[in-house]
């Protein structure tokens, strides 16, 4: 860096470092040229230092978890943020960085990834039966398929070492003590047997049980065979005390990538499905994730016995969040209009109205629900004097109820933010109005709501969004229900999309889980929500024009 | 500002190191382990880590869990790590986690969750070897698939009739019975049992049974093959039944769990069909325990649910992990704490025994004893939705029986074809 630069840098800095008094910064700038300007440590700089320690410490501690747990995406991506986060807070070149990056961060982790990874399962066919990776499918089948030689009596076992090469002692029922290793079947041998198990054998080392369990890993995997003819089995442990022969139903040949099931000779080969398939068609029940391109997007809209409740669910969904929008809105808007004008305890009022919004929006479905029982609910029972109304059990009820319930929910947030743009209003305006003879009804028609409109717009968007995905609400008040009568899939009246999702995807636990498929679909409703959201924000331009 | 990024470098990296001070010897312990397992260990016997084991239980169960890993931990030297779940949670993050190599080397579960867990390859078969003997067969049988054993059970859960003794003094042998015997008690409900909108299948499970129309075929074995076998006469006799009592108002949508069991313990009914995870609220009550009265002609046998220890397929400490589950989670210490603390019978016969000089856990375990496994196959999971929402709508009266039943069959066997 130049000379010249680090004058320019300097000065550009200051606004941005710790303030000093203005009389003051004369003289530091004065004598900063003659030193280097780093040569300044002030409260913030030390304040600075201690934040990045911190942030550094952490870095290196996650760097280091993920190198010992060799998982190279976390630790690259650590990196580089530890590398960035470290030039932007010691660079003087980047004073705006400053203020973002914390919030760049937040967003690559929490949205950018998540969005990134949905895209990914949306296209591998990740779900039940094709959890894992091949080489868990081999490994799972494998132990799956090795069995008990029926009859096989359990035989006393001692792991024994010689040297690296770890091998089992074995006491075979008719009181012979046996050695042998991975190589070596089981052979006869002199040896010390106490209480029915060998503790001493000859060229061998007997482990004791720490040494067992500092190896166990090997001791698992190690298979002794029973004799020189490999169909006899051979002998293994899970627990290092006893041992039992085994036979392996099931073969992996590593070069062929083939599975070959012994009792039958029939031979597996992988499929696209990512599963191991013979001539005939069979499967082997455990599978792997594989790339399955736009096969999720296909099925979900290629299955005829959703063709028919799909519509209903889709015409129900922008209903329900239109309508929750629509309602909660206007209702919001009049009482905030209404308690705008000063009276006798209005603050009181407000409060009191702002209360549903306090309640967490998990519980209060789960409140209404009960209160909506048709037999024992509150409603009926006491407000209505012991009708049985249908409330959440007949398909328009339970929408009314839906709508109802989301209404209680969602005014006061309406009536939140209503409230303060009306309190924001330009009086100016409202006195122009008045000047120019306009009565109650025009200037709330033609000067507020106009205006209101402009700062709530926006909200009323995303609100449209979050209703359009508001699964916790149909969720916990009726589960989608009452069910189609006439549909073959278990889809109900109430039934939005995120909640046919939930359940077309098995997560309800209804059906086989199918991640990929869930991932595609919510793909779908991203898409339709952001197209919405993006026409409706340019609409809104028109309406900013006013301004 | 050279002079200060290496000033501030400098100390960055002081404090940091600092900080990794600790990280660090964690991360010598965990490089240990991973070094056990594999074949340079060389000094293995100089530097012994003794390995540990990570155990995922729920709540009724963690206490009694960690008695037996003390044992455990005192007499081979590992460590027990006891991770806190929810019931509800495990079965699905067990699943997603396995994999990942973050999940448990053992968990608590429940039998039904075998054949999922084994499609998903996150299950290691686990050998009883003589133990086996041991516990009820109702037990192993239900761990085990295809001929492999795949857990530790240690608890057998069923449903059964609880009658209000001072309500009703005999033990009804027939619906009919039941009903009649109800309303001469002259309670607000002859007869309890929890159904919801949604219907509840496992309760009602031991009528469908007695009607000689069981969800699956069941192979000579006692396991389950992927054939319905609740159409034909059979189902359509137990959905005429269901539509009776319906009109009758003995069976009612309205009935959900917690009215159920609310109003049995203020003593509104002399009989709910229910298990024993239901007895705390009736602590005031004398019970009794009878079977199902069967409302067809056949025996009303419920299903019974075996709870017990699956081992991960990845465990890295599977030697640890099959020797604390073999060796000291099936003794009769462990069974009876966990007895006593879930309140389940034990699937330890010998513990099971002792339980049972309670005759409510007597009770129980005879009904048990007729009882069939709930079918693990995966297959079990796509019948759940349509079955106990058609029994509801048959209830309700909003669903003609014949033809709510036959389209039921048939929407599940479209649900597992696809």
């Amino acid at each position: 860096m130049t000379d010249l630069q680090q004058t320019r840098t300097a000065s550009d800095e200051a606004p941005g470092d710790a303030p000093a008094p203005p009389d003051s910064t004369r003289r530091r700038r004065l004598g900063r040229r003659d030193e280097s300007p780093a040569g300044r440590y002030g409260a913030g700089f030390l304040a600075k230092l201690a934040l990045m320690a911190v942030a550094n410490a952490f870095g290196v501690y996650v760097l280091w978890s993920a190198w010992l747990a060799e998982s190279w995406i976390i630790l690259g991506a650590m990196l580089v943020m530890l590398a960035v986060a470290n030039w932007v807070y010691f660079s003087r070149r980047t004073v705006p960085l400053k203020y973002v990056l914390p919030g760049l961060i937040f967003l690559f982790t929490f949205q950018i990834f998540t969005i990134g990874y949905t895209g990914w399962v949306a296209f591998t066919n990740y779900g039940d039966g094709h959890n894992s990776t091949k080489d868990d499918a081999v490994a799972a089948l494998l132990i799956q398929n090795e069995r008990r030689v029926e009859g096989s009596p359990a035989l006393p076992l001692t792991v024994v070492a010689d040297g690296e090469e770890l091998g089992f002692a074995v006491v075979q029922p008719d009181g012979t003590a046996t050695v042998g290793d991975a190589e070596a079947p089981l052979s006869a041998v002199d040896a010390t047997v106490a209480e029915g198990r060998i503790t001493a054998v000859d060229g061998w080392e007997v482990l004791d049980r720490a040494e067992v369990l500092a190896r166990q890993g090997e001791v698992t995997d190690l298979r002794v065979p029973v004799s020189d003819d490999p169909g006899a089995g051979s002998v293994r442990t899970q627990d290092a005390r006893t041992g039992y022969v085994y036979e392996s139903t099931l073969v992996y040949d590593e070069a062929a990538d083939t599975m070959t099931d012994t009792t039958t000779g029939t031979v597996y080969t992988p499929n696209d499905e990512g599963q191991f398939e013979a001539a005939d068609g069979s499967t082997l029940n455990v599978g792997w994730r594989v790339f399955v391109g736009f096969d999720n997007f296909t099925t979900a809209f290629s299955d005829s016995r959703y063709s028919g409740p799909f519509l209903q669910v889709v015409v129900w969904t922008f209903v329900f969040a239109f309508a929750s929008v629509a309602t909660t809105f206007l209702l919001g808007m009049f009482l905030a209009t209404v308690f705008n004008t000063p009276m006798r305890g209005r603050k009181i009022y407000r409060t009191l109205l702002i209360l549903p919004y306090a309640i967490p929006g998990f519980v209060a479905p789960l409140l209404w629900s009960g209160l909506l029982n048709r037999s024992f609910g509150f409603v009926n029972q006491v407000l209505l004097g012991g009708a049985a109304v249908p409330w959440l059990t007949d398909p328009w009820l339970a929408k009314l109820s839906i709508i109802g319930v989301n209404l209680w929910l969602g005014f006061p947030y309406m009536f939140l933010i209503c409230t303060g743009a009306l309190q924001s209003l330009p009086t100016d305006v409202l006195e122009a109005a008045k000047i120019d003879g306009a009565g109650r009804l025009r200037t709330w028609r033609s000067v507020v709501m106009p205006l209101l409109l402009v700062s709530t717009t926006p909200l009323l968007i995303s609100s449209f969004a979050f209703n359009f995905n508001n699964f916790a609400l149909i969720y916990m008040l009726t589960g989608g229900g009452p069910r189609f009568e006439d549909a073959s899939v278990p889809l109900g009246h109430t039934d939005i999309m995120i909640t046919m999702v939930y359940s077309v995807a098995g997560l309800d636990g209804n059906a086989p889980k199918d991640f990929g498929l869930a991932s595609a679909l919510s793909i779908v409703i991203f898409v339709i929500i952001a197209t919405i959201s993006a026409i409706a924000f340019k609409r809104t331009r028109s309406l900013e024009e006013i301004n | 500002m050279r002079r200060s990024i290496l000033i501030a470098s400098a100390l960055v990296t002081t404090l940091a190191l600092s900080a990794c001070g600790s990280a660090d010897d964690a991360g010598d312990a965990a490089e240990d382990t991973t070094d056990e397992s594999t074949a340079e260990a060389t000094d293995a016997g100089e530097d012994m880590a003794t390995g540990s084991l990570t155990v995922w239980v729920d709540e009724t169960r963690e206490s009694a869990v960690e008695s037996a890993a003390e044992a455990f931990e005192t007499e081979t030297g590992a460590e027990v790590e006891i991770v806190l779940k929810n019931f509800e949670d495990i079965r699905s993050d067990f699943i997603a986690q396995v994999p990942t190599g973050e999940g448990p080397d053992v968990t608590v579960g429940a039998h039904d969750w075998l054949g999922e867990l084994i499609t998903n390859g996150v299950v290691a078969p686990v050998e009883l070897g003589a133990t086996a003997e041991e516990f009820e067969d109702v037990a192993v049988e239900a761990f085990t698939a295809d001929g492999a054993v795949y857990g530790l059970p240690y608890a057998i859960e069923n449903i059964a009739l609880i009658r209000n003794t001072e309500l009703a003094d005999t033990a009804p042998a027939t619906w009919d019975d039941a009903i009649s015997m109800g309303e001469d008690a002259d309670t607000k409900y002859p007869f309890l049992i929890q159904t919801g909108t949604e219907g509840d299948p496992y309760t009602y499970y031991p009528f469908q049974t007695s009607f000689g129309a069981p969800v699956f075929e069941q192979n000579e074995d006692g396991s389950y093959s992927p054939e319905l076998a609740m159409g034909g006469e059979a189902g359509d006799a137990y959905a005429q039944w269901l539509a009776e009592q319906g009109e009758a108002g003995t069976l009612t949508t309205d009935i959900t769990y917690d009215i159920a069991v609310e109003a049995f313990a203020k003593g509104q009914s002399p009989f709910i069909v229910g298990g024993p995870w239901m007895l705390e609220q009736f602590a005031d009550l004398d019970l009794a325990i009878d079977p199902v009265p069967a409302a067809g002609d056949q025996a009303a046998q419920p299903f019974v649910g075996v709870q017990g220890f699956y081992v991960s397929a990845q465990s890295e400490n599977a030697l640890l992990a099959n020797d604390f589950l073999v060796n000291f989670l099936s003794t009769q210490d462990a069974q009876t704490a966990l007895f006593e603390a879930g309140g389940r019978p034990p699937a330890l016969t010998a513990a099971a025994d002792a339980a049972s000089s309670d005759p409510i856990v007597a009770g129980f375990r005879e009904v048990g004893a007729e009882a069939v496994p709930m079918p693990s196959i995966p297959e079990m999971g796509s019948v759940w939705a349509f079955w106990g929402v058609t029994e509801a709508n048959i209830i309700s009266g909003s669903a003609d029986p014949a033809e709510a039943w036959s389209k039921m069959i048939s929407d599940i066997e479209g649900a597992l074809d696809s």
